[in-house]
């Protein structure tokens, strides 16, 4: 008798899965903003990707994959649908900070880190999101165009709007610092 | 070009996204222009509290193992001497992948260590105020950062050699407070870093070329010290020297 195919996948799986467990709940507690909803949201999207593994197709970017299932269970939850209700984020210029950025004004060291993560949780979840992807995961833009599920170039256009308008979140907490605010 | 279309440029070149020739374009017009150089500066500082602002949650030990034991307990097929061939084939294939996963982290942890210290060492330089204590004397310097690093350090008598100390500033890596000196050889500036050795960063003593920056890195009575610059490798070998005997 022969080891079945899916025994030899799960112990893969698990090779493959179990490096990103710490930074999926990490983008987890970010976008849920709660401990327990990250928590089931994490194991929801293992055990999915269980479930899906051999639909995963070997060659492919396993790391994407997984965080696109977890971005997809968490848009599709109760929490995950009321953010994202009615926005369309390629199209919302009207919601957009002006853009008057001093780079005089951003002086980020360790002291500002708390400021940059409260900017961080103000932004809209697809400015945060591929902040997040971008800086944090470093993702390259192909790896959050596969997660993401948008096109390289929406990739580059976000990425400059959300940049453009946590410049412009951190350029307002810091003046309203200076004013005793 | 104009520098509108430089400054374009400047998100794609620091995401890593152009192309070598191009990337090294932008590095070539940021070298000499003074205004793109600030927008640079501006968004690696922005960049990196970025990066270390989302590092913030880390899941509890037992979620870990409550999603291990559920995937892992399905992936193992009962026990039985006839399947032992095709066992120890699993263990192997499983224990090369993560050997391979953790060399594999391990690398790319220190390859962003070394890029890290790359980019203090190119933002401090191209700051309007790269020192907080400016000094050439080691003994203004040395006690400067008493209460302001967990740990105390020696700098060497620079008298007889073509170093000089320009001064000193607090820098952090990893999230870790530490000491960041910069010397002068000629018309480089180097700069020395100097870590607790328990901050995390264990790295293999040695020499590196770093982004094109010479690295020379060991450490000594429990500290890191990374000695990083465009000056020639003897130099940073030789100012590397200076620092052992001193420590």
């Amino acid at each position: 008798m022969e080891v079945p195919d899916q025994h030899l996948s799960a112990a893969a799986f698990e090779d493959l899965a179990m490096p990103l467990f710490d930074q999926l709940y990490n983008f987890a507690r970010w976008l849920t903003q709660d401990t327990a909803e990250a928590e089931d949201l994490v194991q929801e999207t293992y055990a999915k990707a269980l479930r899906g593994f051999s639909s995963f197709q070997a060659g492919t970017n396993f790391r994407a994959w997984m965080y696109r299932i977890l971005r997809n269970s968490f848009l599709s939850s109760r929490t995950g649908l009321k953010i994202t209700v009615a926005l369309d984020p390629d199209n919302e210029e009207h919601i957009l900070p002006a853009e008057t950025t001093t780079p005089e004004s951003i002086l980020l060291d360790q002291g500002d880190r708390a400021m940059v993560r409260q900017s961080l949780v103000e932004l809209p979840l697809h400015f945060r999101e591929i902040l997040l992807l971008c800086d944090v995961e470093e993702m390259s833009y192909q790896e959050i165009s596969e997660t993401l599920s948008i096109p390289a170039g929406t990739v580059m256009s976000r990425l400059f709007r959300a940049r453009k308008a946590l410049r412009e979140l951190l350029r307002k907490k810091i003046q309203g610092e200076r004013h005793g605010l | 070009m104009a520098c509108e279309e430089w400054i374009g440029k400047i998100d794609l070149y620091l995401d890593g996204e152009l192309a070598a020739v191009e990337a090294n374009a932008v590095g070539i017009h940021l070298r000499g222009c003074t205004a793109c150089a600030a927008q640079t500066l501006e968004r690696v500082q922005m960049k990196r509290a970025m990066h270390f602002a989302g590092k913030r949650y880390d899941p509890s030990p037992h979620l870990r193992n409550k999603i291990a034991k559920s995937i892992g307990a399905k992936s193992r097929p009962a026990f039985g001497w006839w399947k032992l061939g095709t066992v120890a084939a699993i263990i192997l294939l499983v224990a090369s992948g993560v050997l391979y996963s953790y060399f594999g982290r391990e690398n790319a942890r220190q390859q962003r260590v070394y890029s890290e210290l790359a980019d203090l060492h190119v933002t401090t330089l191209a700051s309007s105020a790269p020192v907080d204590v400016v000094s050439s004397d080691r003994h203004t310097v040395k006690p400067w950062f008493q209460g302001k690093v967990p740990f105390t350090f020696n700098l060497p008598e620079l008298q007889v050699s073509e170093f000089h100390l320009l001064g000193g500033r607090v820098t952090y890596l990893e999230q870790t407070p530490g000491a960041h000196l910069i010397y002068q050889v000629r018309k480089h500036e180097v700069s020395v870093f100097i870590f607790p050795e328990r901050s995390g960063v264990s790295l293999p003593a040695g020499r590196k070329n770093e982004l094109t920056f010479n690295v020379e890195t060991w450490t000594q009575n429990g500290l890191r010290y990374f000695v990083v610059g465009d000056a020639s490798p003897d130099d940073i070998q030789a100012l590397s020297k200076l620092l052992q005997n001193a420590g």
